[in-house]
């Protein structure tokens, strides 16, 4: 079976769990990097759900992230005052999916709105618990596929914040996480640059080629010296990918 | 003393409880975040054509996207607004492109913190967030707070004490002690904060049956001034135990709420073209059977001392 975009897209973020980590979960692909994920090299993460769900083991592919699958069998179901203040303010989650309509260059993340605030072209859902995920998560992972309009040079609306807001960067604000530390996209992975916090092209995919990407982002990509080509998925992910699709 | 009788019995009809406890110009929660959203209280708000509302919950859901096409809401109040796993709530989108509607956004922990300020008789809510988001820059209510002791700079969000809350839960006694179990979100929060608490249940059960099992109780009766019994109340939200939530009806609103016309004529058929729940589930044949949960039960503990 060959591997498409989206494919690799799920085999690259699920490279990025190590097992035993604590995952706070979306629902759609984020769920499925994390199965694969499971299927591999990290039987141990524990999935949380900002809806309360704790160690999460859904046997359906959940089409919320509410569903009941995510209660049953489950380590804890709480409250979302708990799951806010305890686990993700308290500093226990490690890792945090995030994708969005809008990636810019510094890494910041709308999910708010496209056009003006006030008189809204596109009025999309909003932060949900992306922001608080975006400044407490230990880590952030997005995944998102490359295009010039998802990956402009500034987002319409800063929903949730990366490494350079209106100038300022996540230093000035205290963020106890990390941050975006690598948007996985469907043709490479770009990283932010050490002291501009901008977001940098440092792996492609096997086949892919620089200007590809380029192609895909609207301002103008920096390239890492020591450019990364993915190791092209094995054969053991290709055949778990298959069951996780599956499911 | 191994049995009480319930102090007071505060079991209504939804047309009573509705009637009496949401009125023109409330600020209305109905919670549950996906689990055990109360559609059934919902449809009859836009049944007694409340009017100039200002509804609060984290995820609008479709059931403030039905009372926003009824006409009922003058301002949402959320953290979401989405048709989960779905796609757009259209009403609600529309009603906010074309200016109709007034909003005022905050993230999810902004909201559980705003229920928590409230149910907790506190002015505000404290919280380490918003730093760089434009969240504040377009919502003057959230603002930042020093810490006395630290001088460390920390966001902070209002209280938001509703006038009314209403919660929808598996069971309850007739004094409204009410027992959740699954996801239960802001629930406990937003009816601590809230001045009065109607509990729409799927099954009334006797005081003993509370009383065996204390550690589930959410929401206690002395905050409860309406218990209200709607078996399948919650559709096409769910109720662990009881019944699955109608993922194909979720699929099945952003077709019918696209279209202004049929969303009227949806509303016209099972909302005002029914009394109650038990004509709105007549309206529907095998979805009983469809959405029935398997079960799974739990092996209890022991309350013994």
């Amino acid at each position: 079976m060959a591997t498409d975009a989206s494919d690799m897209m799920l085999v690259m973020a699920a490279r990025e769990l190590k097992d035993g980590e604590v995952v706070f979960v979306g629902i759609g692909l984020p769920n499925r990097v994390c199965n694969l994920a499971r299927a591999l090299h990290a039987p141990n993460l524990v999935l949380i759900y900002e809806s309360g769900a704790v160690g999460a083991v859904p046997t359906r592919v959940p089409p919320s992230i509410g569903d009941p699958a995510l209660v049953t069998g489950s380590l804890m179901v709480c409250s979302m005052s708990d799951i806010f203040q305890l686990f993700l303010q308290g500093g226990k989650i490690q890792v945090g999916f995030l994708g969005g309509a809008q990636v810019d260059r510094f890494g910041n993340i709308n999910t708010t709105v496209v056009g003006d605030y006030g008189r809204p072209k596109v009025r999309l859902p909003g932060s949900g618990g992306a922001c608080e995920i975006a400044i407490h998560a230990h880590r952030i992972l997005v995944t998102t596929p490359l295009g010039r309009r998802t990956f402009p040079e500034r987002v319409d609306f800063i929903t949730s914040p990366g490494h350079r807001m209106h100038g300022k960067p996540r230093s000035f604000f205290r963020h106890p996480g990390a941050g975006p530390v690598k948007v996985i996209t469907d043709k490479g992975i770009l990283e932010p640059d050490a002291e501009t916090g901008e977001l940098i092209l440092t792996t492609v995919y096997p086949g892919v080629t620089v200007d590809e990407v380029k192609a895909g982002v609207s301002w103008p990509l920096a390239v890492r010296e020591h450019l990364i080509v993915a190791p092209a998925p094995t054969s053991r992910e290709k055949e778990a990918l298959t069951r996780v699709q599956a499911e | 003393m191994t049995k009480t009788q319930p102090a007071r019995n505060v079991v209504a009809t939804m047309s009573e409880a509705i009637s009496r406890f949401v009125h023109d110009d409330d600020t209305v929660v109905i919670e549950g975040f996906t689990h055990l959203i109360c559609f059934a209280a919902g449809h009859e708000i836009i049944r007694q054509k409340k009017r100039n509302l200002t509804v609060a919950r984290l995820t609008p859901d479709l059931v403030y996207d039905q009372m926003i096409a009824a006409g009922c809401v003058r301002k949402v109040i959320f953290s979401w607004a989405g048709n989960p796993g779905v796609g757009s709530l259209h009403a609600f989108r529309r009603a906010v492109e074309k200016g109709d509607l007034e909003i005022e956004e905050y993230s999810h922990f902004g909201m559980v913190g705003r229920f928590s300020a409230g149910a907790a008789g506190l002015p505000f809510w404290p919280m380490r967030n918003y730093g760089g988001s434009d969240l504040p820059a377009v919502n003057p209510n959230i603002r930042t707070v020093t810490c006395p002791f630290t001088n460390e700079v920390l966001a902070a969000v209002p209280a938001l004490r509703p006038d009314v809350t209403i919660v929808h839960a598996q069971r309850a006694d007739a004094a409204g002690n009410t027992q959740i179990w699954g996801l239960y979100g802001v629930q406990k929060e937003a009816a601590f904060a809230s001045r009065r608490v109607v509990v729409v249940v799927e099954e009334l059960v006797d005081a003993d049956v509370i009383r065996s099992d204390p550690n589930r109780t959410l929401i206690p009766g002395q905050i409860v001034d309406a218990v209200v019994v709607e078996p399948f109340g919650a559709h096409p939200s769910y109720v662990q135990g009881y019944y699955d939530r109608d993922n194909f009806f979720y699929q099945q609103w952003d077709e019918i709420s696209r279209d202004p016309k049929r969303l009227d004529g949806y509303l016209d058929e099972y909302v005002y073209g029914v009394r109650d729940r038990r004509q709105y589930m007549a309206k529907i044949p095998g979805l009983e059977k469809r959405l029935t949960a398997q079960p799974k039960i739990c092996a209890g503990v022991d309350y013994g001392y």
